[in-house]
């Protein structure tokens, strides 16, 4: 994946507005993600990332603009092609959003026996693949109410990687996460990305693992209401003149 | 992306299992069991035809070699190797222990009793942590608090009225209409309004109303205080030196006290309504039914009748408390606690309801 420059856009989003009512949360944001990297949506509190995130997977309808993901557009996909194109897709969600009534190794094998046509023992053998890549292995039969908030992260990187898909979306990864289970899923996000090609879109404002997986990021902000930062986030700590940017990677007041 | 998602597929040559093509999640679906088939006594996997691996395939590629005796793999391009290592290592990561084997069909009665009595158990303390708390309360009536009391006595009483209303109305018109049929071979008409009437209030009423609360109220209690007790809000509450009993349980119990004798009245008197709608159209005038109402109901009854539904509401209350800060963890357990209230609400009504029967024949009322 060293040629990612010349990779094509996974996601573009195009003059992307978002409003509840007259509270307009952002406005015309434009960005390509680009296959096989770790793309970060940065910024405070409340400027609309998680809603940002929500719109690209198509929970939300945007207000204004287009959002084209593996070169469709979710909002138009309808029946059969919208559950194809979502089924392209992995979101692990903030707090893991495991069904509680399954053990971890049913969770990630619904995916599977919804998508495919592998038979029982095999959607088994490839669930226990993906738990054994977020390192969840020995916790297979334990239920998400009897695991940690960490595990219960994992797990939820484990079933959006149940397709294997070419694009997964992360909300909020390392928030309420010890320094080294972070550092672990950072780790593990790159490696995957590395090894699988997959594209990442991950929301947060951990500053370390922006730094540590980050190959582009974006940056919103509430008071512009829109995007205030694009680029590398190693250059934008370095070189950024804009006062909030420079201020989130110094982690000064603003 | 589309150059590379060829058609997966597998040949054996002589002591060779050769792959090609994608070995995707969405490919290999159909391709799990031939292969492993056509994998049975493979001396080698040869991956050079491979030209994507995600984990499903890889998954597979080590089941085939697995099943051909550990053959060896070969031939993998680099991103293609990355993935099948990276798949071995995560494969090869212990496995949860076996989980205890299930019990014989006396161990599980032994274990479905044990379960019972110490159900039993936090039952009983939390009735005597109730009455302890409620006796500490009673001399200082402050202590309660009036606020939430209200919003209880408006939840569980002036919301339920549209509903008590329906119900009373109907079971009036159809009690009395069933009970014309019969009646009318003896000529005996004249006497629904007393059965009506008096299966009402001493029965019905409470009973009617007690379903109303245990389904609308009970239930409520029980999914609020289950959703507290899974957040740990409960046990906040214990740590910020607050009972939960005296600030969650106490109003709750209260209001419902207070709100049931209300509901069995209107109950009974829509109830009594619609029979008298009825019997207006059987031709009997109003004054007659009111007549024949007031010679056979008597004050005992309709208070012995809105006794049992204090009690009735108290206890379904209980009970709904019981089940919800008793809540195990877990989405299910706050349905699991709702169905506990409802169905604990109404059989102990109607159990109490038997008790009462008894009571009230000895007592003469």
């Amino acid at each position: 994946m060293a040629e990612q420059k010349e990779a094509p856009a996974v996601v573009g989003v195009r003059g992307l507005t978002m409003a509840f009512g007259s509270n307009v949360l952002f406005r015309d944001v434009t960005f390509d993600v680009r296959k096989g990297e770790v793309f970060v949506i940065l910024g405070g509190s409340g400027c609309g990332k998680s809603t940002l995130l929500k719109l690209l997977i198509g929970l939300y309808r945007p207000s204004e603009g287009e959002i084209r993901i593996l070169g469709e557009n979710l909002d138009a996909a309808r029946g059969r092609e919208r559950r194809e194109l979502l089924s392209r897709l992995g979101v692990m969600w903030q707090s893991g959003a495991l069904f509680g009534s399954m053990t971890l190794l049913e969770n990630v094998m619904l995916p599977l026996e919804e998508h495919t046509r592998l038979p029982r023992a095999a959607r088994e053998e490839v669930a226990r693949v993906k738990l054994g890549l977020v390192g969840l292995s020995d916790a297979a039969n334990r239920l998400p109410a009897e695991i940690s908030g960490g595990m219960a992260k994992r797990a939820g990187i484990a079933r959006a990687m149940a397709l294997d898909p070419p694009l997964l979306f992360l909300d909020e990864p390392s928030a309420g996460l010890d320094p080294i289970t972070s550092a672990g899923l950072d780790q593990l996000i790159r490696d995957l990305a590395r090894d699988l090609g997959t594209t990442f879109i991950v929301v947060t404002h951990e500053l370390q693992s922006i730094l540590a997986i980050g190959d582009r990021c974006i940056m919103l902000d509430k008071q512009a209401k829109g995007m205030i930062a694009e680029g590398d986030p190693r250059e934008l700590r370095d070189h950024a003149t804009h006062p909030t940017v420079r201020a989130f990677f110094r982690r000064e007041a603003a | 992306m589309t150059d590379q998602a060829e058609q997966a597929g597998f040949d054996r040559q002589d002591d060779t299992l050769r792959l090609r093509g994608a070995m995707t999640t969405r490919q290999v679906g159909g391709l799990w069991e031939p292969l492993l088939k056509a994998a049975r006594g493979a001396r080698r996997l040869d991956l050079s035809g491979v030209t994507a691996l995600d984990t499903t395939g890889a998954a597979l590629v080590l089941r085939g070699a697995a099943v051909a005796g550990d053959a060896p793999v070969e031939g993998a391009s680099a991103p293609v190797s990355a993935v099948l290592k990276r798949a071995q290592d995560a494969l090869a990561a212990p496995r949860p222990a076996a989980g205890p084997k299930p019990l014989p069909f006396v161990g599980r009665v032994g274990a479905w009793g044990v379960e019972g009595l110490r159900a039993f158990r936090a039952s009983t303390g939390f009735l005597g942590e109730t009455v302890l708390m409620g006796l500490a309360v009673l001399p200082q009536p402050r202590r309660l608090r009036v606020a939430d009391l209200l919003r209880h006595l408006d939840e569980a009483g002036l919301r339920a009225f549209p509903l008590a209303i329906l119900l009373g109305t109907l079971i009036g018109v159809i009690l009395a209409f069933q009970s014309s049929i019969p009646m009318r071979q003896f000529g005996a008409e004249i006497f629904i309004p007393p059965l009506v009437g008096i299966s009402l209030i001493r029965e019905l009423g409470p009973l009617i109303a007690a379903i109303i609360v245990a389904g609308r109220t009970g239930s409520a209690y029980a999914a609020e205080l289950g959703t507290m007790t899974v957040n740990e809000e409960v046990d906040a509450l214990r740590i910020m030196g607050v009972d939960p009993v005296s600030m969650l349980v106490l109003p709750r119990l209260v209001a419902a006290l207070l709100v049931m004798p209300v509901l069995a009245l209107v109950v009974n008197l829509t109830g009594l309504f619609g029979m008298g709608v009825v019997m207006g159209t059987l031709g009997f005038p109003a004054a007659l039914v009111l007549n024949q109402l007031s010679q056979w109901l008597t004050l005992g009854s309709l208070l012995g009748g809105l006794f049992k539904a204090g009690v009735f509401g108290l206890v379904i209350a209980g009970i709904g408390c019981r089940a919800g800060l008793g809540a195990g963890r877990g989405p299910r357990a706050v349905g699991d606690a709702a169905t506990q209230a409802v169905v604990g609400g109404i059989v102990a009504t109607v159990v109490l309801d038997g008790l009462f029967a008894v009571l009230f024949y000895r007592l003469g009322w």
